[in-house]
């Protein structure tokens, strides 16, 4: 399995996900420019990290969704390669339409930057699958926009396809998101955005390993 | 030139934290009866060539960037 990591002005955890990535599946992953149009075929991974794209001017991953490298994106997701999208990654993924929803302002109005607890809701999707279902893992969030907004029908499908993949538990959810969603899927089910950060809990030194699971599925490789 | 104004407002239904947070403040301020507040935003554009090619693009711009249609709606005034 062969990853790659997309970096963009502004976007601040490439180095983190290089890290995880490399770590996890003992290869280190090829990045990608903004200015890209061509993503190389052996690459079954794309990445899009957290950060700041652009300075996150209009909309948070407005002006990223619009970019080049989003169009050779769309076009390797349409043809099943799959796209993880973190923290602003999941913004770009949703302001690109390749997901459906918004990402809105934390109803706190506040940046949060702490610890949740994050229920595995689907455990049978390629990047979900070392976990159990229902299974409720550690994993940070630092973000200022992380509240999910859809509307009723829309939340309506999601819920019944299974498209829902982590919620925050039970009285964690630190935005506001509606019915406590954390990170959702595609139908197709290869391009998975999600607000926390699992590149940031993956070893002893992050202070447990509950991160490691999204990448050993997605990267197809046994979870230490 | 012509010039032009955008505004993109969030759709009824929409949660808006930071209309909330205005409409808690300019209560603290003692301006009493106010109801719902929403924010905003406002676009103001120069664009060259003629009326109708501006109305056109303007509408493609807020499909394409200035709004997220998902959440937001827009209007478009030209002078």
């Amino acid at each position: 399995m062969k990853s790659a990591v997309v970096q963009l002005p502004g976007l601040n955890r490439d180095r983190d996900m290089i890290a995880a990535l490399t770590k996890i599946s003992g290869h280190e992953p090829v990045t990608i420019w903004q200015t890209e149009t061509e993503i190389a075929d052996d690459i079954d991974l794309i990445v899009i990290p957290g950060g700041f794209s652009y300075g996150d001017y209009l909309r948070c991953g407005a002006i990223a969704a619009r970019m080049p490298v989003m169009q050779a994106i769309r076009e390797k997701a349409e043809k099943g390669v799959k796209v993880l999208g973190v923290c602003n990654g999941f913004q770009i993924l949703v302001e690109a339409q390749l997901l459906p929803g918004a990402l809105m302002r934390n109803s706190s109005l506040l940046f949060v930057s702490k610890e949740v607890k994050l229920e595995i809701v689907n455990a049978d999707t390629d990047f979900t699958r070392t976990y159990e279902q229902g299974q409720v893992i550690r994993c940070p969030v630092a973000h200022h926009d992380g509240n999910y907004f859809a509307d009723a029908e829309t939340l309506k499908s999601l819920e019944g396809n299974g498209q829902v993949i982590f919620k925050y538990a039970e009285g964690t959810n630190p935005n506001g998101s509606l019915n406590d969603i954390a990170g959702i899927i595609n139908a197709r089910g290869n391009v998975l955005g999600m607000m926390p950060h699992p590149e940031n809990l993956i070893e002893h030194a992050h202070g447990g390993k509950d991160g490691r699971g999204i990448f050993a599925s997605a990267l197809d490789v046994i979870a230490a | 030139m012509i010039k032009a104004r955008v505004t993109v407002t969030l759709k009824n239904g929409v949660l808006d934290p930071q209309g909330k947070a205005i409409e808690g403040a300019l209560g603290s301020l003692g301006f009493s009866g106010v109801g719902q507040v929403r924010q905003g935003k406002v676009f103001d554009l120069e664009l060259e060539g003629d009326k109708a090619k501006a109305e056109a693009d303007l509408k493609a711009m807020c499909d394409k960037l200035l709004a997220n249609t998902v959440i937001e709606n827009y209007t478009i005034a030209i002078d």
